[in-house]
């Protein structure tokens, strides 16, 4: 990334960064095509760059085995050209996403891979990504265009991600990034739902997937000035339940363990995140205390 | 608790004004008693504190007497005490009575620890200030399902936060110079008269170690103390007006005044000790400056000029930058509260005795001091983000965001559970994948990108759920989904959430149940649960027809943690009575 220009941005100067769920084995099982998702995404990262000059727009696939930058539009590196019949927005995104399947699939050809289960995404590295290059933007000049996260998620929810990406929305809670989710899966996405709960995003679920080009035109491409005057899509209630991390399995009830707060849905001797030993003979008492969550 | 009372005397007051009638006030816990010291008076008291709605007291350090207000319907009963000691004393027990005789109290439990009066009054304190503590508080603990320690165990928080906030306001030191401190002069004769009050003094005292220790000895056994402050003074000329070679001559004719033009001896000893002595505030870098005050060109003269030529007298020169960084300190060091100022030989001998004890416990003053730099408040930047907070304070602001889930009408009761299936190998997916990556290259976009009538669905459709969703959830984001129904039935819910909360978090932190006061507490808690959970099913059968759907559906999520508890105390009931067992020999 080149550094940033030194100028005085107004308020409504957004750098978005967009997460874009690139799972082939959810694709394959999903009715909605995924050619016709990337065209209404495509149109809606070309409004946001016309509706500011000075708008950035990144662009972050997230695959099963990695996440990759497929596309930054501040970068120099847009060394294709306007051909007939798209700008050149499009085809370098095209390119560099085919680029990113290909890497995909060679780390996938490591493991062999049964047909069945659908595996997740990789949402933990993609937040993870776009936090280190709003970071680096925050750092590069004295103000630099408001960030916020934009979430594209197809895939269900990785019970295993779970800390990572507890971490990675605290991080975005504390640089005062939003989260804003638009998850075009079959039920609701409770990881993103906490995210955009608790860093002050928009969590929302469109019924009309051919319509997704005016859901995202309507709702996610207001930028964070506006959205003090605007009357945007509120969430109906957050799943608040965590992950066990001994089974990456969703709980209501577990234990949690009282040296490093590790969460657990069965008791253990000895904590596994920290090496602590629950339940001397001598010390029952010690035991880790036994939450409910949610 | 139960035999507490307090004599003290006092004078009855109708106003702050009055000059009162003496007496001797004596407190109860249940009233108080006024008695004046003639028999003949008719101001005389006998009133029970359920009578009194509240108390003031005066603030120590203020110019009023030490007052105590007890505020009643009829009018106030204010006493003047004879010191803040004992006004003390009796705002604890009036603050104590006052939260005991709060209607419909039951019977006190008796605390398992023997509380200080500073730890009661703190709690007394916390749950005045907070009424909705104090409602979970006579909630809980007044009707014996917790007791005293078992609550406060839980808001240890609470009572840390208001103890360092104590500590935060100190009486400081004035700022202004000493040096800049104008003669008197009537303009006739060459004389000029100096204005000493004890404050300045000891100013003086605190600000030169050397002046301070030449009148502990030579005051009064060499000579008074005019002479003294003569020659203070007539050394303090003799600096203003430059000269070091006068300055040099004055000294050697009197011994007595060289001790003030001559302070090298006990500045250099402070100099030593000034690097360990100096507040960690100040900028260390420059007092470096103060220790080559000897060599030439070296330090900014207190008059701003610079006069080489007389190094061979650097001794009788001071520099700006020594009296301010002394200032510094001084101000820094504070200043003592109960320290008299008329006689200004105890105020030197106090001094002395003040730097005898602090030389000892320097290094932990200097290392309590850096701790305390850190939470000064207004050097903190503001940090008033909209957003979520990261450790729940109040269980209420929870409650539309946990239990508005009941209200979805999606299908989520498979969420984040539902593993989706796939037939289609890594190959073929991916293949997949890139081939329609490859189509949207061939083809290009369509144009239209979809048709307007899909948009305008979609339109409708946001509206209507943004529409709905303010019906759900309230105008704005502060609303939430309990403002459709009666107040009454919305206070009542989260009371009985706060409560349940409450009572979860102590009947979940109490397995494994390893000993007695443990199974009673479990007992005690599952009784309490119950009745919470019974005080729901009530209000949901006496809703009204059109909100009882949507009562019960805000209800059925409380209940569901309610009854999670009862079904594990039954189930651990029940394992322990097997295993019970085992000692009787059935195997």
């Amino acid at each position: 990334m080149p550094s940033a220009p030194s100028k005085l941005y107004a308020d409504d100067v957004s750098l978005l960064v967009v997460t874009l769920d690139t799972n082939p084995f959810f694709w394959s099982t999903f009715p909605f095509p995924f050619a016709e998702f990337l065209s209404q995404v495509l149109a809606f990262l070309n409004t946001i760059l016309l509706l500011g000059q000075l708008n950035q727009v990144i662009v972050i696939a997230t695959g099963c085995n990695s996440c990759g930058y497929v596309y930054d539009s501040t970068s120099d590196k847009n060394h294709g050209s306007t051909t007939g019949t798209m700008p050149a927005l499009y085809s370098n995104l095209l390119h560099n996403l085919d680029e990113f399947l290909a890497r995909d699939r060679q780390l996938d050809a490591d493991a062999s891979h049964a047909p069945g289960i659908v595996p997740s995404s990789l949402l933990s590295g993609s937040l993870s990504m776009a936090l280190c290059y709003i970071q680096r933007a925050f750092r590069s000049g004295p103000m630099p265009p408001q960030p916020r996260i934009l979430c594209l998620q197809g895939a269900a929810d990785g019970p295993e991600q779970y800390v990572a990406i507890m971490n990675a929305i605290f991080s975005a809670q504390h640089s005062t990034v939003p989260i804003d989710s638009c998850y075009i899966g079959s039920n609701n996405s409770a990881f993103l739902q906490q995210a955009s709960y608790i860093t002050g995003g928009i969590y929302y679920k469109p019924p009309q997937l051919d319509g997704l080009y005016q859901y995202l035109s309507t709702v996610f491409a207001t930028d964070l000035h506006s959205r003090a005057f605007l009357r945007l899509p509120k969430s109906v209630g957050v799943d608040f339940r965590a992950s066990c991390f001994c089974h990456k399995q969703t709980i209501d009830m577990g234990y949690v363990c009282s040296v490093c707060l590790s969460i657990f849905c069965e008791h253990h001797d000895k904590c596994s995140t920290c090496g602590s030993v629950f339940g001397q003979a001598q010390l029952d008492a010690s035991a880790a205390d036994r939450q409910r969550k949610a | 608790m139960s035999s507490r009372q307090v004599v003290k005397r006092a004078k009855y007051k109708t106003t702050v004004k009055d000059p009162g009638t003496p007496g001797v006030l004596k407190l109860t816990q249940d009233r108080f008693v006024f008695k004046p010291n003639d028999p003949t008076s008719k101001t005389k008291l006998d009133v029970e504190f359920r009578f009194i709605q509240g108390h003031k007291v005066t603030k120590e350090g203020s110019k009023q007497p030490p007052l105590l207000n007890l505020i009643r319907a009829q009018g106030s009963c204010i006493f003047e005490l004879e010191s803040f000691a004992d006004l003390h004393v009796c705002r604890e027990l009036v603050g104590f009575a006052l939260n005991r005789n709060v209607p419909g109290e039951a019977t006190k439990v008796i605390s398992e620890e023997q509380l200080s009066p500073a730890e009661m009054a703190l709690r007394i304190k916390l749950l005045q200030e907070d009424s909705k503590l104090q409602r979970l508080h006579k909630e809980l603990v007044a009707s014996g399902k917790l007791t005293e320690s078992e609550f406060w165990a839980t808001k240890k928080k609470l009572l840390d936060q208001d103890e360092s906030r104590k500590l935060k306001q100190r009486i400081g030191f004035k700022n202004s110079l000493i040096f800049d401190t104008k003669p008197m002069s009537d303009g006739r004769i060459n004389q000029v008269k100096f204005q000493l009050t004890p404050e300045i003094k000891y100013q003086i005292f605190a600000l030169k170690p050397a002046v301070h220790q030449a009148f502990l000895n030579f005051v009064p056994s060499k000579m008074n103390e005019v002479d003294f402050w003569n020659k203070y003074f007539k050394a303090e000329y003799l600096h203003s007006t430059k000269n070091a070679v006068a300055a040099a001559a004055e000294a050697a004719e009197d011994e007595d005044l060289a001790v003030f033009l001559k302070d090298d001896e006990i500045l250099e000893i402070e100099a030593r000790k000034k690097v360990r002595r100096v507040d960690p505030t100040l900028d260390m870098e420059a007092d470096q400056g103060d220790d080559y005050t000897h060599l030439p060109d070296h330090g900014i003269f207190r008059d701003g000029s610079k006069d080489i030529s007389e190094a061979q007298n650097s001794l009788y020169k001071r520099t700006l930058l020594q009296d301010l960084n002394r200032q510094g300190a001084v101000v820094l060091e504070g200043k003592t509260l109960d320290m008299e100022m008329e006689h200004p030989r105890t105020v030197a001998e106090i001094l002395a005795r003040r730097k005898q004890e602090c030389d000892g416990v320097v290094d932990e003053e200097r290392r309590n001091r850096i701790s305390k730099m850190t939470p000064i408040e207004d050097l903190q930047a503001q940090d008033n983000h909209p957003y979520a907070p990261l450790c729940i304070k109040d269980p209420r602001d929870y409650f539309d965001s946990q239990q508005a889930n009941a209200v979805k009408t999606l299908d989520d009761s498979q969420a984040g559970m539902e593993q989706m299936k796939c037939s289609l190998g890594s190959e073929e997916a991916y293949d997949s994948l890139r081939a329609s990556i490859s189509k949207i290259k061939t083809t290009g976009l369509r144009d239209p990108l979809f048709s307007p009538d899909v948009a305008l669905k979609v339109l409708n459709g946001l509206t209507k759920n943004i529409t709905s969703t303010k019906y759900h959830l309230g105008k704005s984001s502060q609303e939430s989904v309990l403002d459709i129904l009666p107040n009454s039935t919305k206070e009542k819910l989260l009371d009985h959430w706060v409560c349940s909360q409450e009572l979860l978090r102590h009947f979940w932190s109490s397995y494994p149940v390893s000993t007695q006061n443990l199974v009673s507490k479990t007992r005690r808690l599952k009784d309490s649960i119950s009745q919470i959970y019974s005080k729901l099913e009530d209000i949901k059968v006496s809703a009204e027809s059109d909100l009882r759907h949507h009562v019960s559906l805000v209800v059925h999520p409380m209940q569901q943690a309610l009854n999670a508890a009862l079904l594990h105390y039954e189930a651990d009931i029940r394992k322990r009575n097997a295993r019970g067992q085992k000692p009787n020999g059935y195997v």
